[in-house]
C-alpha cells in the first residue's frame, strides 16, 4: 500500500486540505467573523514550537540522554507562568506600535534604528537556517524510510546523493511554493495572517494526535503498559545504563541551561514571536494559553520515553537511527495506516515550522533589511515610485525562496554531522542573543541603540565562533584544526574551550560566553550616554506600557493629500482609502477628505505604514513627506520649547515629590512632639488635681467634724480651725504657684528688668524670712560679699527665688543645731549666689528630679517623719526664672554633707550699672 | 490605603494596566508558580530523585518530573481560570 505515489498523494492531499482551511479562515476574516479569535486556537497555534525536532528528535534525544529531552519543554512552561509580566507587555507594546516582527520590535524600541533592525534580521536568518535545514532533513528522511516499506532502510548520506536526486531539494521547493502561496498572497497592513494561524492550529492537532497514536500503539498494542516496557528495558543492561541520568554538577548545569535556553526560545524565535505576539487577536486569549500550551507540551512528551525504550528493545541490533523510532516502530509491526499517519504528523510539524518561520523571516528581511537598503540608493529612484505593493510582495517571495535555499544548503553542508536535537539547540542559542535587548528593553529605560548594537553584535560573533563554525568544521566543510588547537594555533582561542574554560558541553559553553558578553556590552555601552530624545520616547512607550502611547510622535504635520498617496504606494490605493476612512470615523468625521492636517494624522499614517514596511522604514518614508517644507524658526523654537517643557515638567514633578517627602517627615515629627506634649499636659493635670485634692480633703474633713459635733471642746476646735487655715493657705499658695508657672511657661509673665545689686537683694530676702528662722532656732548667716555685683533682672522675681531656696533650706535644716549660709561672689562675667544648709542632703539620683514639677525629694520625706511642707513647684519656678535671665540653677549635695543650691547670672558691666542708676 | 493604591498602580504599570491576568494577585500567583517550577525542575531537587530508586517499576526521576510538571500545569490552570 505504501508505494511512493501513495505517500506523495497523501502529502499533497494533506497540504491541499491545509490550504483550504487557510483560505476559508481568510474569507471569514474578511467577512469580519474571525475563525481564529478564540483562546483555544491561539494556544494550539503556539504548538508551532513543536517541530520535527520534537516529533522525531525527542525520542532520539531520549535514547541518547534519558530524560534529557525534557528541559526543552519545561522552559516554555515556566515562560508561560511569567506570561503576566512579560508576554502581556510584549503583546500590548507590539499592538500599540504595530510591530510586525522581532527585528521591528528591537529596532522600534531603540529609536527606530534601521541598522539595528537589519542586524537582528541577519542574526535571526543565520541562526534559524540550521533549524530549517533540520525540518528538510526530517521530511526527506521520513519520506525515504516510509517509501522503502516493508523494509526498514536508513537513508544514505544526502551529501552523497546527486543534487537532482535528493528528495530534500524537492521538499524545499515544495515548501517554498506552499509558503509563498500561504503567506504572501496579498499585502496586509497589519501583517497578520488569519488563514495561516488556522492552518497551524490544525497542524498542531494532527501532530499531537499522530504522536499520541504511536504512543498508545507502542505502549498498549505492542507491550502491556508502561511498566512492562520499563521492566523489559531494565532487563537489558545496555538499555538500563542509558536510563540512568548522570548525577554530576555538569549534567545539572547543562540541564538548567537548556531550561533557560528554551524559555527564551519560546519567546524569541521569529515564529514564536509571530504567533504569540503578532498574530495574537486579543490579548485576553493569553490567559487560557497560560496553561493550555504547557499542557500541549506535556501531552506531546507523554510517550517519548516509552517509545524510545520500545525502539531500543525492538531494534537491539542497531542500524536504525533513534530519531526515526516514531516512524519505524509502526512500520516494523506492519501498521501501514499508522505509519502513514505518523509521516503526515511529521509533515505537519515540519510545514508548520517552515511556513511560520519563513514568513516571519521574510517580513523581517523585506522590512528591516532590503527596503531600507533600496530606499537608500537614490539611483534606483524608488522614492518616486508610485506603487510599492508589487515590489514588497516580490521581495518577500524572494526572501522565502532564499531562506529555504539556505536551509537546504546547510542541510547539504552540515546536516548529516549532527543529530536533530543538536541542530535545534544551535538555533536556540542564536535567538537567545535577543534576550538582553528585548527583555531589557521592556523593563529598563536606559538602553540605547549603541548598547543594543554592541551587545547583539558581540553575542552574535561569539555564537558564530563557538557554535556555528565548529558545526561547519565537524561536517568537514571547514578545516577542523582550529577546534582542537584554537585560531592561529592559540590554545586559549579554542572555540569550544574559550580561555581554557572546560567542563561544559558546547551549548552551555557557547551560551555562557555569548550571553555574558552580550549583556555586558548592552549595559556597558548603553551607560556611556543618556538616551537621546527619540530613544527616550520609545523607551517610555515600551517600558511605560500603553498609557504612554498618546505621546505625539510627530510635532510637524502633513495633510491627507500627501499621506494618502504615500500609504497607497505601499499597501495599495483601495486599502489605504479604507484605512484612512476608518481613522476619520474614529475621529467623528464623515470621510477622509475632512481629516485635518495635524500631528495625529501623521502618527496614524506612520503606524499604518509600519505594518507594511516596518517601523524604521516607515519613519523614514513619512519623514520624506513631512519634512519637505523647511521648518521655520518659530516652529523650531516651538519644538524646543515643547521638549524643554516636558523636561522641566518632569523635573517639577520630581521636586514636588521630594518636597512632599520632606513635608511628610516634618509633619510626622511635629505630630510626635504634639503627642508628647499632650501626654505631658495630661500628666500635669492629673498631678495638679491630686495636689489640690489633698489640702481640700483635709479642710473638708475637719470642717465636717466641726459641723457634725457642736459639742467639741474648745482646744480641739481651735486646733481643727488652725489646720483648716493652714491647709487653705497652702492651697492658695499652690494655686498661685501653678498660675505663676503657667505664666512663666507660656511666656506671658510680666517682667520688670532693671539693674539689681545682688548684695542688697540678698539682705532683703534674708530680712523677710528672719522671723521664721528664729522660730525654728536655725542660724541664718549672710557671708560678707564684695559690693557692686550687678545683674540685669527683675528684683522681685530674684527675691522670690531666694525665698524659695531659703524656705527649702529652713525646711530641711535641723531645729536648734541647724544653720543656713547665704553668700554671693563674682567673676568677670557672672555673679554666683549660693544657699547652703546642714540638712540631711539629697541623694545623687534625686538631684535632677527635684527640679521637676511636683517632685519633692523622696529621701527627705523618709528622713522626716511628717510629710514635707511645700508644693513641689518652688524649684521648677525658680529655675524658670533664673533661666529666663540666662543663668543656671543647680544643686551640689551628698547625703550627710552640706547641701548647697547655687545659681549664676550674667554680670552687668560697671558702666551700664552707672548709667542705669 | 494610599500605599496600597500605589502598589496596585505599580504592578499595573509593570503588567501593563491589565485585563488579562486580571489582578495583580493572579500575576503574582503565577510568578510564584514560576519560582516553584524553577525549584522543581533543577538541582538540587533533581539530585534527590536521581538515586536510581524505582517507583512501581519506573525511574523515580522520570516520575517526579512528569508528575511535578503536570501538577504545575494544573495549578497554573487553577490560578488563571478561577475567580479571585
Amino acid at each position: 500500500m505504501l508505494q511512493g505515489w501513495v505517500i506523495v498523494l497523501a502529502s499533497f492531499g494533506y497540504l491541499g486540505i491545509l490550504f483550504a482551511i487557510a483560505w476559508y479562515a481568510d474569507r471569514r476574516a474578511d467577512a469580519g467573523r474571525s475563525l481564529i479569535s478564540n483562546p483555544m486556537v491561539y494556544a494550539l497555534s503556539l504548538g508551532v514550537y513543536c517541530t520535527t525536532w520534537t516529533f522525531y528528535g525527542s525520542v532520539g534525544r531520549a535514547v541518547a540522554s534519558g530524560i534529557g529531552y525534557l528541559p526543552i519543554y519545561l522552559g516554555p512552561t515556566l515562560l508561560f507562568a511569567l506570561a503576566g509580566f512579560v508576554l502581556v507587555k510584549m503583546i500590548r507594546v507590539a499592538k500599540a506600535n504595530r510591530i510586525t516582527s522581532i527585528a521591528d520590535f528591537v529596532a522600534s524600541r531603540y529609536g527606530k534604528s534601521q541598522f539595528l533592525g537589519g542586524l537582528v534580521t541577519v542574526i535571526a536568518v543565520v541562526g534559524v537556517v540550521p533549524y530549517i535545514a533540520l525540518q528538510l532533513k526530517a521530511v526527506s528522511n521520513s519520506f525515504a524510510i516510509l517509501s522503502s516499506y516493508p523494509e526498514i532502510i536508513m537513508p544514505t548520506m544526502s551529501g552523497a546523493v546527486p543534487l537532482l536526486q535528493d528528495s530534500a531539494l524537492y521538499v524545499a521547493l515544495i515548501l517554498a511554493a506552499f509558503t509563498i502561496l500561504f503567506g504572501t498572497r496579498h499585502l496586509d497592513a497589519t501583517e497578520r495572517h488569519e488563514g495561516m494561524v488556522a492552518a497551524i492550529a490544525v497542524e498542531s492537532i494532527v501532530k499531537l494526535v499522530a504522536f499520541l497514536a504511536v504512543g498508545v500503539f507502542v505502549v498498549w498494542g505492542v507491550h502491556e503498559g508502561v511498566g512492562d516496557i520499563f521492566t523489559r528495558a531494565y532487563a537489558v543492561p545496555e538499555i538500563s545504563s542509558r536510563l540512568a541520568t548522570a548525577d554530576s554538577p555538569a549534567a545539572y548545569g547543562t540541564w538548567g541551561t537548556l531550561i533557560f535556553l528554551s524559555l527564551f526560545a519560546a519567546l524569541l524565535l521569529p515564529r514564536q514571536f509571530q504567533i504569540a505576539v503578532v498574530e495574537n487577536v486579543d490579548v485576553s486569549h493569553l490567559s487560557r494559553a497560560v496553561w493550555m500550551f504547557p499542557l500541549y507540551l506535556f501531552l506531546i512528551n507523554l510517550f517519548v520515553l516509552p517509545v524510545a525504550l520500545a525502539g531500543l528493545l525492538h531494534f537491539q541490533g542497531g542500524g536504525v537511527d533513534a530519531d526515526t523510532f516514531v516512524l519505524t516502530l509502526p512500520m516494523a509491526h506492519q501498521q501501514e495506516a499508522l505509519a502513514l499517519f505518523v509521516y503526515i504528523g511529521g509533515l505537519s510539524a515540519a510545514t508548520g515550522m517552515v511556513i511560520v518561520e519563513t514568513i516571519a523571516l521574510s517580513t523581517m528581511v523585506c522590512n528591516d533589511l532590503v527596503m531600507p537598503l533600496l530606499l537608500r540608493v537614490p539611483q534606483l529612484g524608488l522614492a518616486e515610485r508610485t506603487d510599492f505593493t508589487g515590489l514588497l510582495l516580490g521581495i518577500r517571495r524572494g526572501a522565502i525562496a532564499i531562506i529555504l535555499g539556505l536551509g537546504y544548503l546547510y542541510f547539504r553542508v552540515a546536516g548529516e554531522a549532527y543529530a536533530l536535537v543538536s541542530i535545534g539547540l544551535i538555533s536556540f542559542a542564536a535567538v537567545a542573543q535577543f534576550a538582553p535587548v528585548v527583555i531589557g528593553g521592556l523593563f529598563w529605560k536606559g538602553g540605547t541603540r549603541d548598547g543594543a548594537l554592541a551587545g547583539l553584535a558581540a553575542g552574535f560573533v561569539l555564537w558564530t565562533y563557538t557554535l556555528l563554525l565548529p558545526s561547519f568544521a565537524k561536517s568537514g566543510w571547514l578545516p577542523d584544526g582550529f577546534i582542537a588547537h584554537g585560531l592561529f594555533g592559540i590554545e586559549l582561542l579554542r572555540p569550544q574551550h574559550l580561555l581554557g574554560l572546560t567542563g561544559l558541553d558546547e551549548i552551555t559553553h557557547s551560551l555562557v560566553w555569548s550571553l555574558l558578553v552580550n549583556l555586558g556590552f548592552y549595559i556597558g555601552v548603553s551607560l556611556q550616554r543618556a538616551p537621546n530624545m527619540r530613544e527616550a520616547r520609545q523607551a517610555t512607550l515600551f517600558v511605560g506600557g500603553t498609557e504612554a502611547a498618546d505621546i505625539p510622535r510627530w510635532r510637524s504635520s502633513a495633510g491627507v493629500a500627501d499621506l494618502l498617496p504615500l500609504a497607497a504606494r505601499f499597501i495599495g490605493l483601495e486599502k489605504a482609502q479604507v484605512a484612512f476612512a476608518s481613522h476619520a470615523r474614529e475621529r467623528g468625521l464623515k470621510g477622509f477628505e475632512e481629516l485635518p492636517a495635524d500631528a495625529r494624522l501623521v502618527n496614524f499614517a506612520e503606524s499604518l505604514l509600519a505594518g507594511a514596511i516596518g517601523s524604521a522604514s516607515s519613519r523614514a518614508m513619512v519623514a520624506s513627506v513631512v519634512t519637505e517644507e523647511p521648518l521655520g524658526i518659530a516652529e523650531v523654537m516651538n519644538i524646543l520649547d515643547e521638549a524643554s517643557q516636558v523636561r522641566s515638567y518632569a523635573r517639577e514633578v520630581e521636586e514636588k515629590s521630594l518636597e512632599l517627602t520632606r513635608a511628610t517627615a516634618e509633619l510626622r515629627e511635629a505630630n510626635a512632639q504634639l503627642r508628647q506634649l499632650d501626654r505631658m499636659k495630661d500628666d500635669f493635670i492629673s498631678t495638679v488635681s491630686h495636689e489640690l485634692r489633698t489640702p481640700l480633703t483635709s479642710i473638708r474633713a475637719f470642717s465636717e467634724m466641726l459641723q457634725e459635733d457642736p459639742k467639741i471642746d474648745l482646744t480641739q476646735r481651735s486646733r481643727f480651725l488652725g489646720i483648716i487655715v493652714n491647709e487653705t493657705v497652702r492651697l492658695s499658695r499652690l494655686i498661685s504657684q501653678i498660675l505663676d508657672l503657667a505664666k512663666l511657661e507660656s511666656g506671658r509673665a510680666e517682667w520688670t528688668v532693671e539693674a539689681v545689686d545682688v548684695g542688697e537683694m540678698l539682705s532683703d530676702a534674708v530680712d523677710s524670712l528672719a522671723v521664721l528662722f528664729e522660730e525654728k532656732h536655725v542660724k541664718l548667716e549672710i557671708e560678707p560679699c564684695e559690693s557692686g555685683l550687678i545683674v540685669l533682672a527683675d528684683c522681685d522675681r530674684l527675691i522670690q527665688v531666694m525665698v524659695n531656696l531659703l524656705s527649702n533650706a529652713l525646711k530641711f535644716a535641723p531645729a536648734d543645731t541647724g544653720y543656713v549660709k547665704v553668700g554671693a561672689g563674682g567673676t568677670a562675667s557672672e555673679v554666683r549666689v549660693y544657699v547652703s544648709d546642714n540638712g540631711p542632703g539629697i541623694p545623687i539620683e534625686d538631684q535632677k528630679l527635684i527640679f521637676d514639677k511636683f517632685q519633692q525629694g523622696a529621701g527627705t520625706s523618709e528622713l522626716l517623719t511628717e510629710k514635707p511642707q511645700g508644693t513641689g513647684l518652688g524649684l521648677p519656678i525658680s529655675r524658670q526664672i533664673i533661666e529666663y535671665f540666662h543663668g543656671r540653677l543647680w544643686v551640689e549635695s551628698a547625703p550627710g554633707s552640706v547641701t548647697r543650691f547655687v545659681f549664676t547670672l550674667p554680670r552687668q558691666a560697671r558702666d551700664n550699672d552707672a548709667n542705669s542708676k | 490605603m494610599i500605599q496600597h493604591g500605589v502598589g496596585l498602580r505599580l504592578i499595573q504599570a509593570l503588567v501593563g494596566g491589565d485585563i488579562v491576568i486580571r489582578s495583580r494577585l493572579k500575576a503574582q500567583r503565577l510568578a510564584f508558580l514560576f519560582l516553584m517550577g524553577c525549584f522543581f525542575f533543577n538541582y538540587p531537587l533533581l539530585s534527590v530523585f536521581n538515586q536510581g530508586v524505582d517507583f512501581f517499576g519506573l525511574p523515580s526521576l522520570y516520575v517526579w518530573l512528569m508528575a511535578s510538571w503536570l501538577a504545575l500545569i494544573v495549578q497554573m490552570a487553577w490560578v488563571v481560570e478561577r475567580g479571585d
